[in-house]
């Protein structure tokens, strides 16, 4: 479990987060959704102990993150960002490695190859192995990313703990990938004890998908719960300042505006 | 993408290394025939009936030769250091005012040293390079420390660094105003590099402070990957910034630092090597510092080679033929726009 005890986050006299606790339980698709500057990624940077709140304090398990240290953090939990930027000439195959840097001693085991090799077919980038990153598309680049993420905290044992944090990674997929990817993560939890925290735009995507869903809004959390309780058309006006068509079809929710 | 092994390039560098070291010791203002070579290895260095070609060959072009591969290899495995932590492909190692606050240091010697009675031993000139080139680099690292958080970014690294060259330039610049003829003759080729200099002493601290610099950094070559990625990325992947930070620039000066002190300014080694290697294989920072090492070796012995030998038995300045040649690959790199900024 992440817990996120009463986080506040400052910037001159903003408050980014303004007293957020929630908790993400394992095996669960968490979602934090809300408009822009809602503090999303803030809060994703402080729960990947990039961002160290000015009150307040986030656990891994009981573990308190500030006392684990950043190379002993990278072995259980893996982020990916919104956006990459890598200027230079490297392989498909190199760039997922780098994965499993936080595992390696000197060179990679055989452990840290099988893993970067499960975590490639994962995503279907096998076939791209040896070609250079640079030439790929997007979305490709996109997805080679989340073999290396993966990659970074499959573990041997799958009871050990893992955290896996998302900062809005849909962003560059079309329909068919950003579904298959949500599928993916389903089918990752499943087998392992992983916990699931990410950040989306789309409210559909997490009305279909998550478990549970938190809304922030101006640095508070404004609801947290199943999609049903969450996304009602009265918090999505509140919050997004637009009335919304809210409608259950095959059992599922849609939100439209 | 990959059209030969890690392996297979560095045993062919290692190989070119090796014949270019020979015709580095071979050729010059006087030709050493193997002969010559085989006998005075027989004799040994202290024998008494050594011949004046032997001697040559011990004293002058052996270390000579030494000094060609040790600080090409240095320059190279700096420039590599630089572009890793600067992420960016096209970066000297005198970028942060190394050898700018060196040149500084040298020219500070020659025009004040007599004043101020510095005229000890061979080592001043070395000592005051090193330690304008060590002061020029605290300086831009302490500037570019951002106040509150007292993180440096990389940008701000690199805008003090134009700064602080653009100093220390001009501060050689007045010293050249200033200074007498056979004085600003001395800086003038300082500033343009010279491997005549070199001797054993001067050839085994560099040697030694390569080696390990060499095998230091060696350690870091997969933080610098991730890095490539980002500051984020590298900190999610488990590496302390802040530290990689510090150590990379130390073990800059002190190979860059260090080279500078004994042979002057050489500038596009550093540059042009990794960037030749980044063609043939890709970015892989273990990959580049080992192969850059090795081809920095072959490159700088085939500049001085052809710096003693054009105008024989006169020499070029060795910063000469490296811009001569180091310009136009550069401008064929940029052109190619193969990276994106």
């Amino acid at each position: 479990m992440i817990r996120a005890d009463h986080i506040t986050v400052s910037a001159g006299s903003k408050k980014l987060l303004d007293d957020v606790a929630v908790d993400f339980q394992p095996g669960k698709i968490n979602l934090i959704i809300g408009p822009n500057g809602a503090g999303k990624s803030t809060l994703i940077k402080v729960l990947a102990k990039q961002l160290r709140p000015h009150s307040g304090k986030v656990f891994y398990g009981n573990r308190d993150i500030q006392d684990v240290s950043i190379p002993q953090l990278a072995k259980v939990r893996a982020v990916l960002s919104q956006n990459v930027e890598l200027a230079f000439p490297l392989t498909v195959k190199e760039v997922v490695m780098m994965g499993r840097y936080p595992h390696m001693d000197m060179r990679p085991s055989k452990i840290d190859h099988d893993a970067v090799r499960e975590a490639m077919q994962f995503f279907d980038v096998t076939e791209m192995t040896d070609r250079n990153y640079m030439s790929l598309s997007g979305g490709e680049k996109q997805r080679v990313h989340f073999a290396r993420v993966v990659s970074q905290i499959l573990a041997a044992n799958p009871d050990e703990p893992r955290y896996l944090l998302l900062d809005e990674p849909l962003t560059f997929l079309d329909v068919f990938y950003q579904f298959q990817f949500m599928r993916k993560m389903q089918e990752l939890l499943s087998g392992n004890n992983l916990v699931l925290v990410g950040v989306v735009h789309d409210l559909n995507l997490a009305a279909r998908f998550a478990s549970q869903v938190a809304l922030l809004h101006q640095g508070k959390l404004v609801n947290c719960g199943s999609p049903e309780e969450v996304l009602t058309k009265e918090n999505i006006k509140n919050v997004y300042q637009v009335e919304p068509i809210v409608l259950h079809m095959s059992n599922v929710l849609h939100v439209s505006f | 993408m990959h059209r030969l092994s890690d392996r297979m390039v560095f045993i062919l560098l290692a190989c070119a290394l090796a014949i270019t070291f020979l015709l580095s010791v071979r050729f010059g203002a006087i030709i050493i025939s193997y002969d010559d070579i085989f006998s005075a290895l027989q004799k040994g260095t202290s024998s008494p009936s050594l011949t004046l070609t032997e001697r040559i060959f011990f004293d002058i072009r052996l270390p000579r030769a030494v000094a060609c591969v040790v600080v090409g290899a240095s320059l190279a495995i700096s420039g590599v250091l630089m572009q890793a932590l600067f992420r960016n492909p096209i970066v000297e190692p005198g970028l942060i005012g190394t050898s700018s606050g060196a040149a500084f240091g040298a020219a500070f010697y020659f025009v004040l040293g007599s004043a101020l009675k510095f005229h000890v031993s061979e080592w001043t000139l070395p000592a005051a390079a090193f330690a304008g080139g060590m002061i020029s680099t605290v300086l831009v690292f302490l500037l570019s420390q951002n106040k509150s958080s007292g993180k440096s970014s990389v940008t701000t690294l690199l805008l003090t660094g134009i700064a602080v060259n653009a100093l220390c330039l001009s501060g050689v610049g007045l010293f050249s105003y200033l200074a007498r003829d056979p004085q600003a003759r001395s800086i003038t080729f300082w500033n343009l590099g010279a491997l005549s200099g070199a001797n054993w002493a001067s050839v085994s601290v560099m040697g030694i402070s390569t080696i390990i610099c060499f095998l230091w950094a060696l350690r870091y070559t997969r933080q610098l990957n991730a890095l490539m990625m980002g500051e984020e990325e590298a900190l999610f992947l488990g590496v302390d910034i802040r530290r990689l930070k510090i150590i990379i620039v130390c073990i800059n000066v002190a190979l860059v630092a260090l080279a500078t002190a004994f042979v002057g300014v050489i500038s596009f080694v550093g540059l042009v090597v990794p960037h030749l290697l980044r063609l043939t294989r890709g970015s892989d920072n273990r990959f580049l510092l080992v192969g850059s090492a090795l081809l920095g070796g072959i490159l700088l012995s085939w500049a001085d080679l052809v710096a003693r030998l054009t105008l024989a038995p006169a020499e070029l300045p060795i910063g000469i033929v490296t811009s001569l040649v180091g310009v136009p690959v550069f401008v064929f790199l940029l052109r190619r726009n193969q990276y994106y900024f």
